[in-house]
């Protein structure tokens, strides 16, 4: 797929979503955490283009979002406390991908499933701290030192989000684009060659590990954000494999497949839960084997080969 | 009147999109049917409940509808499932209110739920009623003018069971607790925590046990307590964790050395069998039992518990009777709210405004609202004992707490309240019955 038809690609995706939200007011709501979800997923994406698959990344997410939760009494405004809680998660993506970098494959997948289990019981067990499954309130934050109301703060909010997932998608296409990008490939395939070269696969690792944790961060800064309330699921193992399933569903080709995928993903839990409130993990199931079954590379595949 | 149904469907239509809500106080139109939305577990492990609240919820709007529903207008349910957590529901409120334009929410068995709902109720100035989660926080951190609770909340729910046991056996000296890991088993134990220490400060905690939410096994938990030997052993655990626990601890006869306290035991009832001994205590979040010793009405108690019983073929647990009280609630703050706009359909602020002091009935008692919003619910607490009649535990011993002397006072924080309790409120126990 060439540049340009990317890029109208992505316009077209980025005037759906707008058009979409002031249509119908209460899909804003449920774009903006599929736009967060997609930032996420291309995280996860990132590390997937290395061979390695994280069974855990929804920690960065609930990470970032009690970052939010905490911090946003003191820090009453969304354009400080989303890069505060960016930074936040990068440094402890640093901290856990120096050591969680030094694994591949299912020894990676279960080191993050594992520490992010441990992040889950902490939210959970420090209960006079985060109120345990009840969950946090997140106060009432200012865009740009202006007071929001309801509808004004939701605008806001999937504003930012469609800013920052179309910055990430940009930043990812240069950073898979460059030397240190095309080195995860060669993770993939032959580790040995990658050192030959001279490049030393950690840390190749640790800078997609670094990078993919700062999407994720940014990710459940928007959520919290969004939902005004964080509860530790969402950094429960089932939250990281929502966006493993994302990037599946929507291919990992291009940069654009984890936003197609989130969108597909939750339109289709909340049409799904609309028709059928009992049922609707049945037809989300459904969903993903269809894909897999047909569509190998996701969503993303079914536009390119079209087009291509 | 001249007014077209094109004419309303267009001032609705207007009125929603381009007048804020605070504005639209000329009469509204009785629409065609009453939508509600109703949140639920109807996947995971809460379901035991979700489900009971769901098919009661079915079976009641069907007598409601056949009796006309309610102003002439039937009703119509819209079920949302708790069960994918708190981002799911919120995307699910708003889709409902926004978009289906359901005129009232009910909203949540799970208490993170009601948190999370709540605050997004009042934004959307929609009546909310929180139909079955317990936590006490909700109205005592903040007032809300569109949400309310029809029944009561975690306070009376532990202290009438306190109660019941420092009635019974006074003279206990130690006490262990087993309650699953999440919020609603720590806030409980420390209710119960701060209404024993001051009602029976010399009593002596010898153990304090957090299995993990979901666990399946409880043999460690049973073995510790069977060496420690405490005189009472409170769980306010639910589910299938507390049918678990009941039959491994009757398999080690644990309930042969020391007597349990299980407020939430009369959901599980029926499921345990007679796994579960005579003698322990035994409490319903309410006092939803289908053997009321004196219930309000016993025609309409015996009415719901059979109809119940015809439909779904088991014995209604205190969710169903939750969802009851809910729907009661509604038609009657619907009847109140047009009777003072004269016959008319009421907006949302007139609806609301019904609420505080509404008196309605439950299948047993009368309830009322109270003017924080917090709904006034009796307690009834009982001693399990078998008889040849039914294969399950039933009760003894029963006795109906009223709310006024178990639920902490308007504008008070719980734990402080319980804390300042003397023990004068022990002579003010009614005696049991039944």
């Amino acid at each position: 797929m060439t540049h340009r038809r990317e890029a109208l690609l992505a316009l077209l995706f980025a005037l759906a979503v707008l058009a979409a939200a002031f249509a119908a007011p209460w899909l804003r709501f449920v774009l903006t955490l599929a736009l967060a979800k997609g930032i996420a997923a291309l995280g996860v994406m990132l590390l997937l283009r290395a061979g390695q698959v994280s069974f855990g990344h929804a920690m960065f997410v609930a990470f970032a979002a009690y970052a939010v939760a905490f911090l946003a009494g003191r820090v009453g405004d969304a354009l400080l406390l989303l890069p505060l809680a960016m930074l936040l998660t990068s440094l402890l993506g640093l901290v856990i991908g120096l050591f969680v970098a030094r694994y591949r494959e299912i020894f990676f997948g279960m080191l993050n499933l594992a520490l992010s289990m441990v992040f889950y019981s902490l939210l959970e067990k420090f209960y006079s701290i985060t109120h345990g499954t009840d969950g946090m309130r997140v106060p009432a934050v200012t865009w740009a030192g202006m007071a929001t109301e309801r509808v004004g703060g939701e605008w806001a909010v999937l504003v930012a989000a469609l800013v920052l997932a179309i910055g990430f998608a940009l930043l990812a296409r240069l950073y898979l684009a460059s030397p240190l990008g095309e080195a995860l490939q060669g993770i993939k395939t032959r580790e040995a060659r990658l050192e030959f070269m001279g490049l030393p696969p950690r840390r190749v690792l640790l800078v997609a590990y670094v990078l993919s944790a700062a999407m994720a961060g940014t990710a459940g800064a928007l959520i919290a954000l969004t939902t005004r309330h964080v509860t530790p699921l969402m950094g429960y193992w089932t939250a990281s494999g929502e966006l493993v399933f994302i990037v599946i569903l929507g291919g990992a080709g291009g940069v654009l497949g984890p936003f197609l995928g989130a969108v597909a993903y939750e339109l289709v839990r909340v049409y799904a839960a609309a028709s059928v409130a009992d049922a609707w993990q049945l037809i989300l199931g459904a969903v993903l084997l269809a894909v897999i079954l047909f569509a190998r590379g996701g969503l993303f595949s079914l536009l390119r080969g079209r087009r291509a | 009147m001249g007014i077209t149904r094109r004419d309303a469907v267009l001032g609705t239509a207007f009125g929603g999109l381009l007048l804020p809500s605070t504005l639209r106080a000329q009469p509204v139109q009785r629409p065609q049917e009453l939508r509600i939305g109703i949140t639920t577990f109807l996947s995971g492990p809460a379901s035991v409940f979700g489900v009971p609240g769901r098919q009661a919820a079915e079976m009641l709007i069907d007598e409601i509808n056949r009796g006309g529903g309610i102003g002439g207008v039937p009703i119509r349910p819209y079920f949302v499932d708790e069960g994918p957590g708190v981002e799911h529901l919120l995307g699910e409120f708003r889709r409902l209110v926004l978009n289906e334009r359901v005129e009232v929410m009910l909203a949540s068995i799970s208490s993170g739920s009601c948190l999370a709902c709540t605050p997004l109720a009042e934004e959307l100035r929609r009546v909310t009623l929180l139909w079955d989660c317990g936590t006490q926080r909700i109205f005592e951190e903040k007032r809300y003018q569109y949400a309310f609770r029809t029944q009561a909340n975690a306070t009376p729910e532990v202290l009438a069971p306190l109660l019941y046991l420092l009635k019974r056996k006074p003279d206990f000296r130690t006490i262990a607790v087993l309650n699953q890991d999440y919020a609603w088993g720590r806030d409980s134990w420390e209710l119960w925590r701060a209404g024993m220490q001051a009602l029976k400060p010399d009593a002596r905690v010898v153990a304090e046990l957090f299995p993990r939410f979901g666990a399946t096994d409880f043999s460690t938990e049973v073995t510790r307590l069977l060496a420690l030997r405490p005189d009472v052993i409170l769980s306010t655990s639910w589910g299938g964790e507390l049918d678990t626990f009941i039959r491994q601890a009757a398999e080690r006869r644990l309930f042969e050395r020391s007597t349990f306290v299980m407020p939430l035991a009369e959901s599980s009832l029926e499921r345990v069998g007679r796994s579960l001994p005579a003698g322990h205590i035994v409490g319903s979040r309410g006092d939803h039992w289908f053997q009321h010793p004196a219930p309000a009405d016993k025609a309409r108690l015996d009415r719901f518990v059979n109809n119940y019983r015809q439909r779904f073929n088991s014995y209604p647990i205190y969710p169903t009777y939750h969802m009851y009280q809910a729907l009661s609630a509604l038609q009657a703050a619907y009847a109140k709210a047009m009777a003072g706009n004269g016959g008319n359909w009421p907006n949302e602020q007139q609806l609301a405004a019904a609420f505080p002091g509404l008196e309605f009935d439950s299948p047993t008692a009368r309830m009322t609202i109270r003017e924080d919003g917090q709904g006034l619910e009796p307690q009834l607490i009982g001693t399990s004992r078998h008889t040849d009649a039914l294969p399950f535990a039933t009760l003894s011993d029963m006795i109906v707490f009223p709310p006024e002397l178990v639920t902490a006072p308007v504008g008070r924080n719980s734990v402080e309240w319980l804390r300042g309790l003397s023990r004068d409120i022990l002579d003010r126990v009614p005696a049991p019955a039944g």
